[in-house]
């Protein structure tokens, strides 16, 4: 529990980092923010307005407490072109991202792990060559280059799946969400897939693999509770490693599929050149990401005994 | 010459076992032949490299896939030939009938497991018990093999051990399902000496307890004498000598035999006296077509060069058994 | 010690990919193929990529147009095989980039060692651990939208590994004792840093940084696709596949092959970066 806790805490820095990072980034905007948004024609005395209005007049160091503070309590600003809160809109979208994304975890795994296993243990039988080819391929396909495969092949050629999300109860919810879980799982699927036969090699080569054979313990027994159970250091490795690059890849399948979420906002900010919109989502992405990482850290010492009880 | 009344518990006849190397297959076990008589501790002794470790391993069906394979023999056991029995049957005897224990406490045991819960696995593995009873009898064995508080140890993990606590965890479950046989594997090698002497001891009472026979296998002629009713000395893939303990040490008849308590360090005999055998044992893709000790033997005559000796009685010992031409002549 | 395989290399390359296995070989050959098409695109393309035809817009395949046309009746093979040298470009450089000034962080942060080190570290797990998509999107979308701006983003979000995977040896190397015996001697930190720590991680590095090229081109095309990329008219994978987006419905042709590409080149250079590590890892034992 303690362990948990200690986590945690070494998360916030992180955070705070990150947060950090991103405020300096969007500041870096060479020349005037004002002029970049407003344009060449714009009268001086709007420029001055929104200047203001961005609180780009004051000193850098207060434009930072500002920031964080405001961050702290919730507050992620206001859009530049709407003038909505920004933590509303990204809470608003917040769900459907969110859905997309668990449920490509649990395709991801659901499909990863088992195809790894089975590689590792029917090692060079057509198994392992099987999956191995597949997880190539879907480590090579960009997401949106998928996404838009299988949106033509099974949304517009077959027409199984709607090609534009239905709003409406569950299951039209459901029908939309295929294709797209399916893209994000497929490609989650192969870094597992992948990471799980190599650690699961590494693992059947120890000597207590030897002994359980010894024992006479029952071959699947063995393969989950023996192999498995101490491969999954590595593996749980690449997944929190992942966890970005499935955000990146989520934000894109959404622009493909076209659904609500934090992809199509952040597609807006950058039209709209919303610099504030951009800066906050930004944020939110941060504060998963370190989330994400301070889960990884306690499912290492879930799995791991040696690092939750010492002696 | 007295007979044994009873068949013997276990019955090896010519195995070979063969390892893959570049693409060829080499005997590392020759044409080995030995029983093992119920309730008998039987030491394997050999320089690491003889073979000794495989033929356990080949006794159980463990040779690494693809790379190892018994090429011929039989394995009596329980009227069945386990060479020729399939993984199915072979894991039903693993374990319940026939165990073995390693040598590397360290690394032999799930870190992930709990150490109770990895016990009633060989247990669980065989037949179905219920939590509470499984929970009763690791402690029992727990408290048998001599580890302390038991109930509160069998829910610790192995990296929370000590090297010879871990041993003795390997070995409660090994014989948790009460094998008839326990193939030993040096287990006491990667121990301290002090710690060697208390594994050994819980060996031998468990051996006494449950009427076991045991293969115990090391390269250590000490803990031979401390363990073994029987011995015999395996030398590059084949049995040169068995006999049984005291006739080994105090009349030693292969010229191998002799050589290794020759430069075995003893207490009451001085270091200087101490000869090491010159030469090399001969590689598995090498071996030389008549005896596989003549190139380091003294008392190598022409024909060891040319034909290979074999395992037979010596003339007024039946028991003690030696494969040389020139210690005895009937070795044809 | 890898400095035999670094004064080695030519030699020590082909025995490398041996042991790689066929897979590597194919990677090598299908890049050195698209490298190919890259170099000689005046002379493969069949048209001018950029010249449009009012008439011959959006048709498909045929024999005339193999990969049919866009909405601007500009040719989609000769496109394609265009793009190719944006993607290759803007792929290498960036890669470039971050090998360099990562590594040279990488070997002075271990090199120093430290507070230095420590704030260098944490950097770079920060870097590390955040979207590297939404990290090039953010650093391209504040630079603005060029050829020279989308490498620089990229570069930067490769940065990150390179810094860690140079360190790491680094580290290791500065407690042995030729470090000890150069420094009685006086040569200079530069001069030992340069000389004696870097050709062990040559090999690392390379390897490290053909799999993170076809990362690279992933995220290129990525970025194009959202409009962050090379203006139009140039054409570009990603660019194109957002055109073919945008008319799935009528047009398949305009989404399938700049895909196919991409894939392609991606997968090349996978194969090439897992045979590479395939084939220097220590552990791994061909039977």
């Amino acid at each position: 529990m303690q362990y948990a806790v200690k986590r945690i805490l070494l998360g916030i820095p992180t955070l705070l980092a990150m947060f950090t990072a991103i405020f300096l980034l969007v500041r870096v905007v060479p020349g005037d923010a004002a002029a970049v948004i407003l344009g060449d024609q714009a009268s001086a005395a709007s420029l001055e307005a929104l200047r203001i209005k961005l609180g780009l007049n004051l000193p850098l160091w207060r434009q930072y407490t500002d920031f964080l503070f405001g961050v702290l309590r919730g507050d992620l600003g206001v859009s530049l072109v709407t003038g909505r809160s920004i933590m509303d809109e990204a809470l608003r979208v917040l769900p459907s991202t969110l859905g997309l994304a668990a449920a490509s975890m649990v395709l991801g795994l659901g499909i990863g792990l088992p195809m790894g296993v089975m590689a590792a243990v029917y090692r060079n039988a057509w198994p392992d060559y099987v999956g191995r080819i597949v997880s190539l391929v879907g480590l090579s396909l960009p997401a949106f280059v998928a996404g838009i495969l299988l949106l033509l092949v099974f949304a517009i050629q077959l027409q199984w799946f709607p090609v534009i999300p239905l709003g409406g109860g569950w299951s039209d919810s459901l029908n939309s969400l295929v294709l797209p879980a399916c893209t994000l799982g497929f490609i989650m699927s192969s870094y597992v897939a992948r990471v799980t036969r190599s650690s699961m090699l590494n693992v059947l080569r120890e000597d207590y693999i030897r002994t359980a054979r010894a024992k006479g313990v029952r071959p699947w027994r063995f393969v989950v509770r023996h192999a498995l159970a101490n491969a999954l250091l590595p593996i749980i490795t690449v997944v929190g490693l992942y966890f970005g690059t499935l955000i990146g890849n989520a934000v894109l399948t959404e622009i493909v599929f076209n659904r609500p979420g934090l992809g199509r906002l952040i597609l807006s900010a950058l039209n709209t050149r919303d610099y504030s919109l951009l800066q906050g989502l930004m944020i939110v992405f941060a504060a998963f990401v370190v989330l994400a990482n301070v889960v990884t850290d306690i499912l290492y010492g879930v799995a791991d005994p040696r690092v939750r009880v010492g002696r | 010459m007295v007979e044994h009344i009873q068949a013997p518990v276990l019955d090896i006849r010519g195995l070979r076992t063969e390892f893959l190397i570049d693409g060829q297959w080499h005997a590392a076990v020759r044409g080995l032949s030995l029983t093992v008589e119920r309730n008998e501790t039987l030491a394997i002794v050999g320089e690491s490299g003889s073979g000794k470790s495989m033929t356990a391993l080949s006794i159980l069906g463990l040779l690494p896939k693809g790379s190892g394979r018994i090429g011929s023999g039989e394995i009596l056991y329980g009227g069945q030939n386990l060479t020729r029995l399939n993984e199915r049957r072979l894991r039903r005897i693993r374990g319940s009938e026939i165990a073995m224990i390693f040598q590397e406490p360290m690394t032999s045991l799930n870190p992930t497991m709990r150490v109770g819960e990895q016990i009633a696995e060989t247990i669980q593995s065989h037949r179905r018990i219920g939590k509470r009873e499984a929970r009763e009898l690791v402690q029992a064995l727990l408290r048998k093999v001599g580890i302390p508080s038991p109930e509160k140890r069998m829910d610790d993990y192995p990296h929370q051990f000590s090297g010879g606590m871990r041993q003795r965890v390997m070995i409660a479950m090994a014989i948790a399902c009460e094998p008839k046989i326990l193939l030993a594997d040096e287990p006491t090698t990667a121990l301290d000496v002090t710690i060697q002497a208390q594994v050994l001891a819980v060996l031998n009472q468990l051996k006494a307890e449950q009427g076991m026979a045991m293969i115990f296998i090391t390269h250590n002629l000490g803990v031979v004498a401390l363990i073994a009713d029987r011995v015999a000395v395996m030398y590059a893939g084949e049995i040169v000598e068995t006999a049984s303990v005291s006739e080994l040490f105090n009349h030693p008849a292969h010229p191998y035999t002799e050589a290794l308590l020759a430069a075995m360090p003893r207490v009451d005999v001085k270091s200087a006296a101490i000869r090491p055998i010159p030469g090399q044992v001969p590689s598995i893709q090498a071996m030389p077509r008549g005896c596989a000790f003549a190139a380091r033997c003294p008392l190598k005559i022409e024909r060891c060069e040319q034909d290979a000796p074999r395992l037979a009685p010596l003339k007024d010992a039946g028991l003690h058994r030696v494969s040389c031409f020139v210690r005895n002549p009937e070795a044809a | 010690m890898r400095m035999n395989a670094m004064l080695a290399l030519p030699a020590s390359f082909y025995r490398l990919m041996g042991r790689g296995g066929f897979f590597g070989w194919l990677g090598l050959a299908l890049l050195l193929a698209i490298v190919c098409v890259a170099v000689f695109a005046p002379l493969l393309s069949p048209y001018d990529p950029l010249e449009q035809s009012i008439v011959m817009r959006l048709m498909p395949p045929s024999a005339e147009h193999l990969f049919g046309t866009d909405s601007f009746g500009r040719d989609v093979l000769s496109r394609v095989i265009y793009g190719s040298r944006v993607s290759l470009l803007v792929g290498f450089v960036s890669i470039l980039i971050a090998m360099t000034v990562g590594t040279i962080i990488g070997v002075v942060s271990g090199y120093i060692g430290g507070r230095l080190d420590q704030l260098v570290m944490a950097i770079a797990d920060v870097m590390l651990s955040f979207p590297s998509l939404l990290l090039g999107l953010l650093v391209a979308a504040v630079l603005g939208a060029s050829l020279e701006n989308l490498i620089i983003a990229i570069a930067i979000t490769e940065i990150a590994p390179f810094i860690r995977l140079a360190r790491a040896p680094t580290l290791a190397l500065k407690e042995r004792e030729f470090i000890e015996a150069g420094r009685a001697l006086g040569f200079g930190h530069v001069r030992l840093m340069g000389v004696h720590i870097l050709p062990n991680l040559i090999a690392d590095v390379l390897v490290m940084g053909s799999l993170w090229m076809a990362t690279a081109i992933r995220t290129e095309a990525s970025l194009s696709f959202i409009g962050l990329g090379v203006r139009p008219p140039t054409p570009t994978w990603g660019g194109m596949i957002r055109e073919g987006f945008e008319n799935i419905l009528d047009a398949w042709w305009l989404a399938v092959f700049p895909s196919i590409a991409v894939l392609l080149t991606v997968l090349a250079l996978n194969l090439l970066g897992d045979a590479l590590r395939d084939a220097t890892d220590p552990k791994y034992r061909k039977r």
